[in-house]
């Protein structure tokens, strides 16, 4: 039994999880997953519904936690503070020393702090681990009124949500001209915008943070314009970066993340740098070499499992895809979307007369489609992703758009009243259940 | 974290509760008030009118605060559902609840008198009294407890039901279904007997098919309808074409939640007056495990039963056994479990716990569901971030996201087709579908 090499798994998130698991279907190694953050995996990505009380930290869990019990999987609970490749050794913040045969890490984001005065100041917080909620609620419970959010992306647009489910008034404040600009075209970011205004939100856009002022707690902020802001609490979301400080000073190959060549392998062999924390030094055509996101973090675990186990897999970043939801608005995004969209590709952008759903196709000039963006209406992953791999033309794509509708049944999935052009920033309203029901007795062609 | 939470009809909310809503509040406490107050006969409002008040309190006030709750939600952030609240956490008020209603099914199957029907000929008094008005209008008789039940199972599937609408109005399957739901329940389930029996005609509920209407085949019910001419054949003919054909075909095409999620009742009554508490619902593999012992062992039951039933009304053979054993079944499966169990224990184990553990249709259904139905959950591709919500409101019990999360579709024998796992799901991973083939 001894004979079993032990493999740690520093990170106990999506990546980490999945890596072990995929080790154990193909080998009968020692393994060991070192988190400090909870007890069993959970779903990062479930953070606002355990806020917002739509949800229980147990009901995240990846998988039940027997499971690990019965494929077993040690989990230990402790902090990862330095790392001896010689000597293939681990120091935890309990003082013990762990030996490793292979390592694995996953140790994911954290997120970026903006380099201003005020950030320690209570009332400021961002969100990425489980604690955070901890501090977001123990800052409420001053009666908090007012909250600016610092950079408007995705974590930022869920925890203005959380925010708001308690009555809270929320602005942004953002570097673009509109939000989230630095991914999406104008009028996606647009529609975002006007979702959001209708939630109550300001956003002010061409902000830049320059201090967080107060004195024992968060007052307001200063933007680099001179405008001051009240606000008792101060949400930063300006993005993550991958959390690798620890591994500084071991010889690792480190530039923003832990580069990895192409089988995620580091420059030691015997160690592999999956998920958020992973760079991959050479990354395909109109790709990232940092994809924090949730399915690039799943399927490096994969990938990592068959290596280690001496699989020899090459890790494809595949056709790229991300969803996610802006309140009840959702997007959806499969191959390469550019927010500025410049020849040799054009695109087709599509809009309901409602002002509330969209498509685009991005397609070459040579006329085969390269990428496609839903907001407000679901896609099928794989007929998606069969057209950009198969650079269908835009003409094929087009007609037979509708069999990639994926929104729930009795949507209307014909795609009329859509307009190839974009009415603007239209007022109109989502057909209210009143007209809904009226459309019942409506005759229909 | 700490909520308020009033009851079953709210989203508990930690936003401050508006004026009108504390109105729409009292309104609707008034009325169920009433009703409560005149089991022990404690009404003195004149007898004609209570009812009636009571029922315009009871819808006015759920009306009300529904549509205030709804129209915040344009402007604010509210969880489409919450596990927050001492009743959903499953606290005292739970376990009050659960009492007061099994309570009232105790009563109802077994004591009616102490709710006030009147015996030999007294006349009803208490809170089946109240109902008599509203008895004679409909069919000239007065009330008995079946009617009171009926008129209040349907008030709530009514009032409850247009709640989940409004919830879900971004939503059309939410829509449609729930609308189909309070049809059937109104129409099928509660006027058209009603109104038989105004016209002497046996009660049936014609959408309440064999084997969850287990004494379809009984002599009684048999005798019954052959007695009553032209209409007792249809109904006969009807019965057995819906069991034998109907119900394989739908299912074939649409799955088992035409019927269960769509018609039923039971179905109905979990997914309006049960919403709030869908994740109360055991989603352990040992829970998993009881439930296809449970049902299908009901399931071959009610088939032996109704054989033996059948075999002694035609041979002779066999008739005091096959008595018992429809005496017992009614008693411990069609009372007990499905009401006193399925419904009272609605704030200890969620809605459908009659629907999962013990319905003979679900099982039958189930099977053909599992084995030969173009319906399906597809999954989206590897789009799932294991987030929970799925499996969480699942009041089947069903583990959805551990097929999601490895992108495979799900084809489970009691999945009852609600949508919900669809409905609450962050990222649009889950899509309800008739395959074709
Ligand atoms: C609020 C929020 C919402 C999100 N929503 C989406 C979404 O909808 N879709 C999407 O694709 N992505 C989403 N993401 C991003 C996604 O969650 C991440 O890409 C993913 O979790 C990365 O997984 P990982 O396993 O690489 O790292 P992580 O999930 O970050 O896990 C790393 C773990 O390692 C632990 N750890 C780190 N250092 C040490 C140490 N020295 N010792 C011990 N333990 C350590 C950390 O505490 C953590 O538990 C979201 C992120 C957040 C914060
Ligand atoms: S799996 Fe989904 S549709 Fe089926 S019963 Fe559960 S929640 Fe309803
Ligand atoms: S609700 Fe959706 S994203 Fe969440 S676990 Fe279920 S399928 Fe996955």
């Amino acid at each position: 039994m001894s004979h079993h090499p032990h493999i740690i798994i520093i990170g106990n998130g999506i990546a980490g999880a999945t890596a072990a698991l995929g080790i154990r279907d193909r080998s009968k190694a020692q393994i060991t997953i070192i988190s400090d953050e909870t007890d069993f995996p959970y779903a990062r990505t479930a953070l606002m519904y355990v806020f917002m009380g739509q949800l229980a930290l147990p009901h995240t869990y990846l998988y039940p936690p027997d499971l690990w019990k019965e494929k077993n999987i040690n989990l230990l609970k402790s902090r990862v503070m330095g790392l001896d490749r010689e000597a293939k050794t681990l120091n935890l913040a309990d003082g013990r020393m762990l030996h490793y045969d292979q390592l694995i890490l996953a140790t994911g984001s954290k997120p970026i702090l903006p380099d201003c005065s005020g950030i320690d100041l209570p009332g400021v917080c961002s969100l990425y681990h489980f604690e955070d909620l901890n501090k977001i609620e123990g800052h409420l419970s001053s009666n908090v009124k007012n909250a600016v959010i610092i950079g408007g992306g995705l974590i930022g647009v869920e925890l203005a949500e959380m925010l708001i489910s308690r009555g809270i008034k929320v602005s942004f404040l953002i570097k673009e001209s509109s939000y989230w600009a630095n991914a999406l075209p104008k009028e996606e970011s647009e529609m975002i915008s006007r979702h959001l205004a209708e939630k109550g939100i300001t956003i002010l856009p061409n902000e830049e943070l320059l201090a967080i002022l107060g004195e024992h707690q968060t007052t307001g902020v200063e933007c680099k314009s001179g405008r001051i802001l009240s606000s008792d609490f101060v949400g930063i979301t300006i993005g993550v970066m991958p959390n690798v400080s620890m591994f500084s000073k071991t010889g690792l190959d480190i530039n923003r993340g832990i580069v990895t060549n192409q089988f995620l392998r580091t420059n030691d062999s015997q160690i592999y740098a999956i998920g958020d924390c992973a760079e991959l030094a050479v990354p395909e055509e109109n790709r990232k070499s940092i994809e924090a996101v949730w399915y690039t973090a799943k399927k490096m675990g994969e990938v990592a499992a068959a290596n280690i186990c001496g699989d020899n897999r090459i890790y494809e970043q595949g056709v790229w895809y991300n969803s996610a939801k802006f309140f009840e608005l959702e997007y959806q995004v499969y191959g390469y979307v550019p927010n500025t969209i410049e020849p040799p590709f054009q695109s087709h952008y599509h809009q309901h007369a409602n002002g509330q759903k969209s498509i685009r196709i991005v397609y070459h000039s040579d006329g085969f489609v390269v990428g496609i963006l839903a907001m407000g209406t679901r896609l099928r992953q794989h007929i998606c992703e069969d057209w950009i791999n198969q650079k269908k033309p835009l003409k094929e794509v087009l007609a037979y758009f509708a069999t990639a509708n994926f929104d729930p049944e009795f949507t209307d999935a014909t795609y009329k009243n859509w307009h190839s052009k974009s009415p603007g920033s239209s007022s109109s309203r989502d057909p209210s259940l009143a007209s809904f029901i009226f459309s019942f007795f409506r005759k229909r062609p | 974290m700490n909520y308020r939470s009033i009851a079953l009809t709210d989203q508990t909310n930690p936003l401050s509760y508006t004026s009108l809503q504390l109105v729409c509040l009292t309104l609707l406490y008034l009325g169920l008030s009433i009703q409560f107050l005149s089991i022990f006969d404690l009404i003195f409002l004149p007898r004609q009118w209570t009812l009636g008040l009571s029922i315009f309190l009871i819808i006015s006030g759920a009306l009300g605060y529904t549509l205030s709750i709804e129209n915040r939600k344009k402007t604010t952030a509210q969880p489409l559902y919450t596990i927050q609240g001492n009743i959903r956490q499953k606290k005292w008020s739970a376990w009050l609840l659960a009492l007061f209603l099994t309570t009232f099914y105790v009563l109802l199957y077994l004591r009616p008198d102490l709710l006030g029907l009147g015996k030999n000929n007294t006349p009803n008094s208490g809170l089946i009294g109240l109902y008599d008005g509203l008895s004679y209008w409909i069919k000239g008789k007065p009330a008995s407890e079946w009617f009171v039940y009926g008129t209040m199972y349907t008030l709530a599937i009514t009032c409850l039901g247009i709640r989940v609408i409004f919830k879900f109005s971004h939503n059309r399957y939410q829509v449609y279904r729930t609308l189909s739901i309070i049809f059937f329940q109104l129409i099928f389930a509660f006027l058209l007997p009603e109104i038989l029996q105004a016209f002497n005609k046996p009660y049936v509920d014609l959408k309440n098919f064999w084997p969850l209407n287990y004494y379809f085949f009984f002599d009684w019910n048999i005798d019954q309808l052959l007695a009553s001419g032209q209409f007792g054949f249809f109904v006969l003919g009807w019965g057995t074409v819906g069991f034998l054909v109907l119900t394989p075909l739908l299912t074939y095409y649409f799955g088992k939640r035409w019927y269960c999620s769509w018609v039923c009742g039971c179905g109905g009554l979990a997914e309006t007056a049960g919403d709030e508490f869908r994740h109360l619902s055991d989603k352990s593999k040992k829970a998993w495990k009881l439930e296809k012992y449970l049902i299908y062992s009901i399931l071959v039951i009610v088939v032996l039963m109704t054989l033996l039933i059948l075999t002694s009304r035609f041979t002779g053979y066999l008739i005091s056994i096959s008595q018992s054993l429809a005496h017992w079944y009614g008693l411990i499966i069609g009372a007990m479990f499905s009401g006193i169990i399925g419904v009272g224990f609605y704030p200890l184990f969620g809605g459908r716990v009659w629907c999962r553990f013990g319905c003979p249709m679900a099982a039958y259904l189930g099977l053909l569901q599992k084995m030969k139905s173009r319906f399906r959950i597809t999954t989206n591709g590897g789009q799932c971030i294991s987030c929970g919500n799925c499996s969480t409101y699942c009041e089947m019990g069903i583990d959805v996201k551990s097929y999601a999360q490895q992108g495979k579709d799900i084809v489970r024998a009691s999945c009852v087709g609600c949508g919900i796992c669809s409905a609450v799901c962050p990222r649009g991973v889950l899509k309800l579908e008739n395959i074709n083939r």
